[in-house]
């Protein structure tokens, strides 16, 4: 509005209140969204805190300072010191460095699971949502039935048919959460298929299955990723609680939660060696759980409760 | 919707009016039980553990697995063997313990209700201390108070609670010596107590053995607190963002254009409201502190269902598991239909 005129910045293009194309509307968009996200402290924090842990983790074989199975018998146990930042644990092992190859483990799992978990969970609610009737009847039905279980437990049994470790770990995950990624899903494809827009497309000759790849699906991502970004919070804390109990990850693997397995004997003399790891998890767990906080109140404003 | 085709929006059917909700929702508890019991059967015969091998032991001879393989039906059709679980079921046989030689529903009813005392101790905790901090937190939204609640919360849903419950005993048992440690009494209080209710706190009461009271009261107190922070945090933040909604509502505004006080606005009409919808909350909460239950027991050695679990499951004691599973499944099922049923009763607008 000012007299001055200035070559236009990427700001102003995105900022335009009139965008000439349909591209430069949706970066617009995603750009407002942006500083809306920015503008939250702790969202912002969740973000910086996810987005180093991810880095750390590839970068372990660079940040770590010793060999993660390397022993030292002759230094059990001991105090974080300048050669070993976080002590090391009952086999002389470095705890930093195993720390560190551990999130790889941990942050693997978690992706692993919401690959697998999320399109499934999208693709049934959606498909339940749009044709309803009996397909819809007999989906969410299923979904029920694995509802009805809570998380931990069905995962434990899960782990226990087939065999304890990380593969089986991500199935029994996975199985557990996908349910409610399709209720989600299910509830706003509800809204969608009602919608003007849809009935248009409809009009032009579209195929329900090309509706629902092309038009409904893309619109239940928003609050899908809310959802997901949320629910990775409680996956890390549901694999590590596994593995706390014997059932994930096997012990020579550094995954955190059997780190803590192994080392919670030594809780009341060396408690820094079961609570670093306790600490890693808290702090990929928190991580998310501000991320998905933030997520929700720009992506999903509706939902926020 | 009478012209061309191409426009049949596919619709949900109509609901069964015939059916009424009750008879529709009891449908739905039937199939959801079917699977519940079918997922656990399934579960069972897909472990890698031979049945018949836990019962006669490796060095069996052969003729006498083959006999144990027919008496359990294992030769027969996956649909036969379903059949017969089920039928067992029904009759409360969910088989023996191969590991306390007892029989499971006898296991489960003695350690069943260590859990629910636990549990039930924990949510209280949980409802008392959160139920207020999030009235409060929204009634000052946007404030330090409120900021510094939601981190406590945010803090309280990350936590692994297995970590709180050895942080826990670290502070608590071993540095300041406040808690007794681990189990659900002391050695001296062994036998002491009859056997009732199964519940420790109750039956010392029953009985009138004040120190046996206090030292189960003593044993519950840590174990019960961790487990109240992991679902303080969820009763919290379901508080503030129902009391957020309320404070907004018309009936709100009207209350304190009357010059109502500021107490009785936000007690009496902005809670009021809300109260429902709460129980509901603390409903689900209760369930899913069963969860928590099994990692918490796991640390403390609280003899309960949890820990029968995951000891079941370390001796692959595969009636122990199933039946500990599917009781679990079963309570956590009840406890949300008992949920949607107080919702239902209590909230006049759902009818």
């Amino acid at each position: 509005m000012s007299s001055t005129t200035k070559a236009p910045t990427l700001r102003d293009w995105l900022l335009t209140e009139d965008p000439a194309s349909r591209r430069q509307a949706a970066w617009g968009r995603r750009f407002r969204m942006w500083r809306d996200f920015q503008a939250n402290p702790l969202a912002m924090a969740g973000l910086i805190m996810a987005v180093l842990l991810f880095a750390a983790c590839l970068a372990a074989p660079l940040l770590a300072t010793w060999d993660p199975s390397a022993q030292d018998l002759e230094n059990r146990l001991a105090i974080p010191s300048w050669a070993h930042w976080f002590g090391t644990d009952e086999l002389g092992r470095d705890v930093y460095s195993r720390v560190l190859y551990g999130g790889r483990v941990t942050l693997g799992m978690v992706v692993a699971v919401v690959l697998a978990a999320a399109p499934l969970g999208l693709a049934v609610g959606c498909i339940a949502g749009y044709f309803g009737g009996w397909a819809d009847r007999a989906l969410m039905r299923v979904t029920d039935i694995f509802l009805a279980f809570p998380r931990l437990i069905l995962a434990l049994a899960f782990v226990a048919a087939i065999k304890p470790g990380i593969t089986s770990t991500v199935a029994a995950i996975a199985l557990t959460a996908w349910p409610p990624y399709a209720r989600l899903a299910r509830a706003e494809t509800l809204t969608i298929r009602r919608t003007d827009f849809i009935a248009a497309v409809r009009l032009t000759g579209a195929s329900s299955w090309r509706i629902i790849l092309r038009h409904v699906a893309p619109l239940c991502l928003g609050s899908l990723i809310v959802r997901v970004t949320l629910d990775m919070s409680s996956i890390i804390l549901t694999a590590a609680a596994l593995g706390f109990l014997g059932m994930g990850a096997q012990p020579p693997s550094p995954e955190w939660g059997a780190m803590i397995a192994t080392a919670r004997r030594f809780i009341l003399e060396q408690w820094w060696v079961p609570t670093i790891p306790g600490i890693a998890i808290f702090v990929a767990s928190l991580a998310f759980n501000l991320l998905g906080d933030g997520l929700r109140d720009v992506l999903d404003p509706k939902q926020n409760s | 919707m009478s012209d061309a085709g191409a426009v049949a929006i596919p619709r949900r059917p109509r609901r069964r009016a015939w059916l009424g909700p009750l008879a529709s929702t009891l449908i739905s508890v039937v199939i959801t039980l079917f699977g519940l019991v079918l997922v656990t059967f399934l579960i069972g015969r897909v472990m890698p553990i031979d049945p018949t091998i836990a019962i006669v032991g490796d060095h069996a001879p052969p003729d006498v697995i083959a006999q144990v393989r027919l008496d359990l039906g294992l030769d027969r059709p996956l649909v036969v063997q379903f059949a017969i679980y089920v039928e067992k079921l029904l009759h409360g046989d969910l088989g023996r313990s191969v590991m306390t030689s007892n029989t499971v529903v006898d296991d489960i009813g003695h350690f069943f209700p260590a859990t629910i005392e636990l549990a039930t101790v924990a949510i209280l905790i949980a409802t008392l201390i959160g139920v207020p901090l999030g009235v409060y937190a929204a009634v000052r939204q946007g404030s330090r108070t409120d900021h510094a609640v939601r981190v406590f919360c945010l803090a309280g849903q990350s936590i692994p609670i297995f970590l709180l419950a050895l942080l826990s005993l670290l502070i608590f048992y071993a540095t300041l010596g406040w808690a007794p440690g681990t189990g659900r009494q002391d050695v001296i209080f062994e036998g002491e107590v009859p056997f009732v209710t199964g519940f420790l706190t109750i039956d010392a009461l029953l009985d009138r053995d004040w120190d046996a009271l206090y030292d189960a009261l003593a044993h519950l107190a840590q174990p019960a607190g961790v487990l109240a922070y992991f679902s303080m945090a969820y009763i919290t933040r379901m508080t503030r963002a129902f009391m957020l909604d309320a404070l907004r509502g018309e009936y709100v505004i009207t209350a304190r254009a009357k010059g109502l006080s500021a107490a009785r606005v936000i007690w009496r009409h902005a809670f009021g409201n809300i109260a429902v919808r709460l129980i509901t909350v603390l409903a689900l909460t209760y369930a899913g502190l069963l969860e928590g239950a099994v990692v918490t027991e796991t640390v403390f050695s609280w003899p309960g269902l949890g820990q029968y679990l995951t000891v079941s499951l370390l001796n692959a004691d595969m009636n122990a598991v199933l039946g500990a599973t599917l009781m679990i499944g079963l309570s956590y099922l009840a406890l949300n239909l008992l949920a949607d049923g107080l919702y239902h009763v209590l909230d006049p607008r759902s009818r």
